[in-house]
């Protein structure tokens, strides 16, 4: 079939399935528009690239699909670039087309000249600078390939314009050719029993889950291993949704604004399974007096993770889903021959510690953000997808809105980037049409991506955001206020001066609720979910709440500070579940 | 602890570049680095030396491993290998001098490939030790420019 180079990207997309792309148009990606414009693939206009490759990784988070972008040469590709490094550093499957000048204008700083594989370089999975419009189809085969198996990343195809002018003949290979690129699927045998034996022979274990086990659908594989063998499970924010929360072996998030039955846990476990984790700095606290006493088994694809940040006693390397399958048949064929340690007094322990220590937060005053969570988490019966921007109302979200299935909580976890939940939530709607998508937001960072409200309103994706607005860069003046004497510098957003957040919802054709009191909560709530198309509620919360309980930067994962320890009783408490048997 | 990888790649553009980003975004310092193609026009090999504790090391490696065009990489010991460079130097030569700097040549089965009046221009192969023992020993007569390959090794048998 003779084709021009843009109709060949069209084609591919549509033979890899691609039923929705994002982005903007520029010079260099005309033909592309324009062979799009006969296609079936919805082509969703966004207000900024950025918003564009945002809504791609939400799209695909919630899917398990490859997200797919476009942006035009120089700074349309530059725009890009936050994107890509969010996706990089949390595994999500995106596929971005750039434009580039024509081929022999390369190198020569032409206009709208940026070198775009240059600049993304160590922030893709791979990336391709295509030469010849007649390698356009296996450069995509390969990019979609790539993009979705083994450690799922984003994969950027840099197209010059004359290029996508040329012609070609369409052929499609059975499969790509990539001798560099075999992951490894099948966790080695020998490790899996050792695995095995080890957690036969443990007295106090924890699962340790993360955004690995999402990317591989092993959920079903992490619950039936859990409650097999009665193990606590705690999970990282990428993690959120791999284990039900809401069970009674769930130990919540642990880490920097982990609970303390979580860390307390890792910090006392004589066996941690960490299963598509990663290790990171937030979760570990200080290095050296992380999980010290326990033995660790550490399952993920991607062999470098194995020992980057923790010393690891039982590498496996492999599909989060596979070893498990096999670990759960290797555990119970050994089961007979091992004389395994009562764990209930482990149970008991952890469960004094969740009755002590509950996640708690004082509901006098001003109307406290972790309040607004809580009801919405009641109201939706925690039936929501959910997505968070960066900073406090990311923390408050994970913290007090539970999630009992893998793909319903998006947050940008590695990266943390402000401005990512707005256009995330576009992309998780466009996903996922029938189900509720809720941004949890902070004044601060909807506003760098607050013209996607426009795109939210045009292409009729009935998303509700809530701003947790307390007037600061929160989490910023959270630090200042612990580390820095409670100088505010630069942090405050003024937001009695600006923006009024309803009157610029009603400006993008949004409804606009504000909320001051507590009495009020409830019912804007109800009436944001029952309005039919998007809309944005400015919640003015106290100014000064804090993420709570915290470990310092630097301390170790023990040393949490600043949540309310007693009386337990009187401040909200959240019912620690019986111990089991 | 001094390493020695060779390294698989795809003939395609830009490899280079990934692998040399790499090693600089990972903080690793590479001491040699040379490329060329091997018998198969598609496949050209890689030969780099690395001087990292051996816990980075294993991050170079697996980090090298992710990189979708290096097709194989072998961490060649140096009981098992073979290793080989080149050098070209530029020798001062003063007519007192040059049986003297001739002789230390031959010792090291070096070749002279250009002669002038006051230099002469030597080639010398073998492992990186040898190579710099004879610039140890010519550095009296004064060297004037000196370039090196960098190491290219291959396993034994
Ligand atoms: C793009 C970007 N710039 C800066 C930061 C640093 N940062 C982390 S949290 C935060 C404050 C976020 O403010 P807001 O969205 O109002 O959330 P809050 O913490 O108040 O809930 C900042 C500035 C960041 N994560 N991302
Ligand atoms: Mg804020």
């Amino acid at each position: 079939m003779r084709l021009t180079g843009a109709k060949a990207i069209v084609k591919s997309l549509e033979d890899e399935g691609v039923e929705v792309i994002f982005g903007i148009p520029g010079g260099v990606v005309l033909p592309i528009y324009d062979a799009l414009y006969d296609s079936k693939i919805r082509n969703i206009l966004t207000r900024h690239e950025q918003g564009a490759i945002h809504a791609a990784d939400g799209y695909a988070r919630a899917t398990g699909k490859v997200g797919v972008c476009i942006a035009t040469s120089g700074p349309g590709a530059t725009n890009l670039v936050t994107g890509i490094a969010n996706a990089h550093m949390d595994s999500v499957p995106i596929v971005a087309f750039t434009g580039q000048v024509a081929t022999n204008m390369i190198g020569t700083d032409a206009f709208q000249e940026a070198d775009t594989t240059g600049i993304t370089l160590p922030i893709v999975k791979h990336n391709y600078l295509v030469k010849k419009a007649s390698d356009l189809p296996d450069v995509i085969q390969e990019a979609f390939y790539i993009a979705r198996t083994g450690r799922p990343g984003p994969v950027l195809i840099d197209v010059p314009v004359d290029v996508s002018r040329g012609e070609l003949d369409y052929q499609r290979k059975e499969t790509p050719r990539l001798p560099g690129y075999r992951p490894t699927y099948k966790g080695h045998k020998r490790q899996i029993t050792e695995a095995a034996r080890l957690i036969l022979r443990s007295e106090r274990p924890v699962l340790f889950v993360g955004g690995g086990v999402i990317n591989s659908d092993a959920s079903a594989e992490v619950k039936k291993l859990a409650v097999d063998n009665h193990l606590p499970v705690t999970h990282t924010l990428m993690g959120k949704g791999a284990f039900p929360e809401t069970h009674r072996y769930s130990l919540g998030m642990l880490g920097m604004h982990g609970t303390r039955y979580a860390n307390y846990a890792m910090c006392e476990a004589d066996l941690i399974i960490g299963v598509g984790v990663r290790f990171d700095d937030r979760i570990t606290g200080k290095l050296s007096e992380f999980a010290t006493g326990a033995k660790v088994i550490h399952i993920d694809i991607d062999p470098a993770e194995i020992g980057k940040n923790v010393g690891v006693d039982i590498p496996i390397v492999g599909d989060a889903k596979a070893v498990l399958k096999e670990l759960i048949q290797t555990v119970d064929a050994l089961r007979k021959e091992e004389n395994s340690p009562d764990l209930r007094p482990w149970h008991k322990l952890i469960y004094d510690w969740k009755k002590k220590y509950p996640l708690n937060y004082q509901l006098e005053g001003k109307l406290k953000p972790q309040y607004i969570v809580e009801k919405l988490y009641q109201i939706t019966r925690g039936k929501a997808i959910i997505c968070t921007e960066v900073g406090q109302n990311q923390m408050w979200a994970s913290q007090y809105y539970k999630c009992d299935y893998p793909r319903r909580f998006i947050s940008s976890g590695g990266l943390g980037t402000m401005g990512f939940g707005l256009p995330a939530s576009l992309g998780a709607q466009v996903g996922k049409p029938k189900d509720l998508v809720i941004d949890i937001a902070g004044d601060g960072s909807v506003q760098m991506t607050s013209q996607e409200l426009a795109t939210a309103v045009i292409e009729k994706l009935p998303i509700k955001i809530f701003i947790l607005n307390n007037g600061y860069l929160g989490m910023v003046r959270q630090w200042q206020q612990l580390f820095y004497n409670r100088r505010y510098s630069g942090s405050c957003l003024k937001r009695e001066v600006s923006p009024d957040f309803v009157k610029l919802a009603e400006a993008y054709g949004l409804k606009g609720i504000r909320v001051t009191d507590l009495d009020q909560v409830e019912p804007a709530i109800n009436e944001a979910l029952s309005h039919r198309g998007a809309v944005l509620v400015d919640f003015q919360v106290e100014e000064e709440e804090n993420v709570y309980p915290m470990v310092a930067p630097g301390a170790p994962l023990y040393d949490m500070i600043g949540d309310i320890l007693y009386p337990v009783e009187k401040i909200h408490p959240e019912k620690a579940e019986e111990p089991f048997l | 602890m001094q390493h020695t990888l060779s390294v698989l790649v795809e003939n395609k553009p830009g490899v280079l570049a990934r692998v040399a980003e790499l090693f600089a975004r990972r903080g690793f310092n590479i001491e040699s680095l040379a490329v060329g193609t091997t018998d198969r026009p598609d496949i050209s090999r890689m030969t780099i030396v690395v001087d990292v504790a051996d816990k980075s090391f294993e991050q170079v490696r697996k980090q090298l491993h992710k990189l979708i065009n290096i097709i194989e990489i072998t961490d060649l010991e140096p009981q098992r290998a073979v290793e080989r460079e080149l050098m070209l130097i530029k020798i001062k030569v003063k007519k007192e001098s040059r049986s003297e700097v001739i002789e230390v040549v031959d010792i090291f089965r070096g070749k002279i490939i250009d002669v002038s009046k006051d230099s002469i221009i030597v080639e010398v192969t073998g492992s990186s030790e040898k190579l710099r023992a004879f610039e140890d020993l010519v550095r009296q007569y004064g060297i004037k420019e000196l370039a090196r390959t960098g190491r290219v090794a291959l396993s034994r048998g």
